[in-house]
């Protein structure tokens, strides 16, 4: 790569303000960065764009090079002389961590990004860059357009919540459409944004590197039902997100995009972040509605559904996150746009989320039907450890854990519930052969006695009574009576609970069970590997 | 502790009249108290019950229901150790238990010298580089035991400067 860069010059560089980027030193880095550049006399433009979501080569940093951006990464402080020294202000591709061009790393060029496209190319909070990219492009058209219009858009995308239970989003669109109000003619736009479940980060993402792509989605929702309010519930556990999406709305409002006149239309659309506690439950929709209604968070019995009965018992849309931010593409482009990628009834992408122990870990978007091996070992690239994989938790901590022979199931949400498993909201947390199952098995258990909501017997003290079964035959106590009792346990919550939490709670056990019994037959503490 | 708190009425009720207004008022009012005080004093329960015109009883179950919110002072400092499942599989078992027996609390407990709460989270979303751990609003990724007594030496020493 030859230098077309001089010292007078202005070099962008990219380091993101993402989570993980932070979690690995982003800020200190660019503060140092500055400082070096500063003191050799190098003029230099420092842009906090959002994540690439290549997050094992975190904190990723970019030059703006005529040729287009070039990566370096992991990036850390004791890099900083040699980057400079070797020239990488100009592009200089000969030092060790230089990933080559960024949208040519392999990991990157074979994804189908679409609702990811601008992640981690942008500013964040830059109106200009959202709107450089596309942006603002579905709700322009929205405003053309009648409620049923958008609507019957939506429903020839196919697409489906992507929260997890992949309910169809237009046809949760049409029951809010038509239903009354029964005060005010007030609906609203509910986000869930209370992505809780271990391995997963792609709403988080959306959130840090694209936030007007959600404020587009949830507009275009209020335009195409009616409804003038909306609501962001975001975990607390997100600070960085809290404080982009804060950000972004106060922009996207003095510019006209949020507000009693979007876009000079007469059309109105507020919008607001409200923060949950520290609540897993919370992420489940009716739970989330009386959260945000200021309540205890317990589940509410459905029907009444919330489309129908929802916020303070007006018809509204809970979406998730990727759901919503799914909406301004297939405006702009068209639904039928969005259905001609994936296959049978998964229409569209799907973000995958690689985590846990696995070498190269980030944020895969691509069509429904890539296999599970497909994302472990070519994208992943194995475990972090270097051990051999032995269990992988896909959808949550309340869905299953899959055995190696699993692996070859296309991921898309049919073929997972075929095999007892399910796709949730694609995270993928893999394990290494030092897991103990039966630990794992006992945490699910612990987890949903942490964050259950009390409301409905068989989740109260069925996990409370779950942990001690399974304390009991880690000790060896009665085995073959107690696993039979763990069994009868799982059916009651599956059956007996009033949502997905004590109802979901027995499927990682279960998988557990069924498919690594080796580590129910040892007697605790069971160590696989070398200790 | 009592006069103590009794300090506190005075922002607690700024708070209150500053966000009653809102639907919903009542998770972002308990935010905003314990962002300001680090806790929500229970002398506050019956201002907000009486502004938001709720009873006690609804207000004390709500600040029981959520995790987030305590009743009592933190200590300078609050470390978040990921329990969950991505961090378990990078050894998150093995970081809880070294960082309770490097601070010498469990869960919930603040040191002796009230510089550092030690919490529990489930999932901080960090989960391609973990285990993590959130320290007061920042989030650190990969984790080891002794990036965790590096971390803790940090926070004792801005608390010495800060002296």
């Amino acid at each position: 790569m030859s230098s077309s860069v001089t010292n007078n010059t202005v070099t962008k560089i990219f380091i993101p303000r993402d989570t993980t980027a932070l979690a690995m030193g982003a800020d200190r880095l660019a503060r140092e960065i500055a400082a070096e550049a500063a003191k050799r006399g190098e003029t230099i433009e420092i842009i906090r764009n959002g994540s690439r979501g290549l997050f094992w080569l975190e904190p990723l940093v970019e030059v703006e090079t005529a040729g287009g951006r070039i990566a370096y990464g992991p990036v850390e402080s004791n890099d900083i002389d040699s980057l400079f020294d070797q020239a990488f202000l100009s592009g200089e591709t000969s030092h060790p961590l230089c990933q080559g061009l960024t949208e040519e790393i392999p990991y990157l060029k074979k994804q189908q990004r679409l609702t990811f496209a601008r992640a981690g190319i942008t500013d964040p909070v830059s109106l200009e860059d959202y709107q450089q990219l596309d942006g603002f492009n579905g709700l322009k058209k929205a405003l053309q357009m009648d409620s049923q219009s958008i609507v019957d858009e939506v429903k020839a995308s196919g697409l489906r919540g992507r929260g997890g239970a992949a309910f169809p989003t237009g046809i949760k669109w049409q029951t809010v459409l038509d239903a009354t109000p029964t005060r005010d003619n007030q609906k609203y736009i509910v986000c869930n944004a209370d992505e809780g479940d271990s391995g997963t980060f792609a709403d988080r993402m959306v959130m840090e590197a694209d936030p007007y792509m959600l404020i587009e989605g949830m507009t275009i929702a209020g335009l195409a039902v009616g409804a003038d309010q909306g609501y962001i519930y975001l975990r607390s556990e997100y600070p960085v997100a809290h404080q982009i999406l804060n950000e972004a709305i106060a922009k996207a409002e003095a510019a006209g995009f949020l507000g009693n006149n979007i876009l000079n239309s007469g059309k109105t659309f507020n919008l607001e972040v409200r923060l949950g506690a520290k609540a897993y439950i919370c992420g489940e929709e009716t739970s989330l509605l009386e959260s945000l209604e200021g309540k205890r968070g317990m589940v509410r019995a459905k029907p009444p559904l919330p489309a129908i009965v929802g916020l303070f018992g007006q018809p509204t849309i809970v979406n998730n996150v990727l759901s919503l931010a799914a909406i301004p593409y297939i405006l702009s482009r068209g639904g039928q746009a969005y259905a001609d990628f994936g296959m049978g009834r998964s229409l569209g992408t799907l973000p995958f989320q690689l985590a846990g122990n696995i070498k190269r870990g980030g944020l895969i978007e691509l069509a429904f039907g890539v296999t599970l091996r497909e994302l472990l070992e070519e994208y992943g690239g194995g475990t972090f450890s270097g051990r051999p994989m032995r269990a992988v938790q896909v959808g949550g901590p309340l869905c299953a854990y899959l055995p190696e022979s699993q692996w070859d199931t296309p991921m898309d949400y049919e073929s997972f519930q075929a095999v007892g498993a399910a796709l949730g909201h694609g995270g993928i947390v893999v394990f290494d052969d030092t897991v103990d199952m039966s630990e794992q098995a006992r945490f699910s258990m612990e987890f949903c006695v942490a964050e259950s909501c009390g409301k409905c017997t068989p989740c109260r003290i069925g996990s409370t009574r779950g942990v001690e079964v399974i304390d009991r035959i880690r000790n060896d106590e009665n085995r073959a009576a107690n696993m039979e009792l763990l069994s009868d346990l799982c059916e009651t919550m599956i059956d007996g609970s009033l949502c997905a939490m004590g109802g979901m709670t027995p499927f990682p056990v279960q998988s557990a069970v069924k498919h690594f019994p080796e580590d129910f037959n040892q007697p605790a503490p069971y160590n696989h590997g070398e200790a | 502790m009592t006069a103590v708190n009794e300090q506190m009425l005075p922002l607690v009720r700024e708070v209150i009249s500053g966000l009653q207004h809102k639907p919903g008022a009542l998770l972002p009012i308990l935010h905003e108290i314990q962002n300001r005080l680090g806790y929500i004093p229970p002398e506050s329960v019956p201002l907000i019950a009486e502004a938001l015109n709720q009873s006690r009883a609804d207000i004390h179950g709500v600040i029981s229901f959520y995790h987030q919110f305590r009743s009592t002072a933190p200590g300078k400092h609050t470390i978040e150790v990921c329990r969950a499942e991505a961090c378990q599989s990078m050894g998150a078992r093995q970081l809880e238990a070294h960082a309770k027996a490097t601070l010498g609390v469990d869960y919930h407990g603040t040191t002796s010298d009230q510089n550092i709460t030690l919490e529990e989270v489930y999932c901080l979303g960090n989960c391609a580089c973990s285990p993590s751990v959130r320290i007061n609003d920042e989030i650190v990724g990969r984790v080891t035991p002794e990036k965790f007594d590096q971390l803790v030496d940090e926070l004792r020493s801005q608390t010495l400067e800060v002296h």
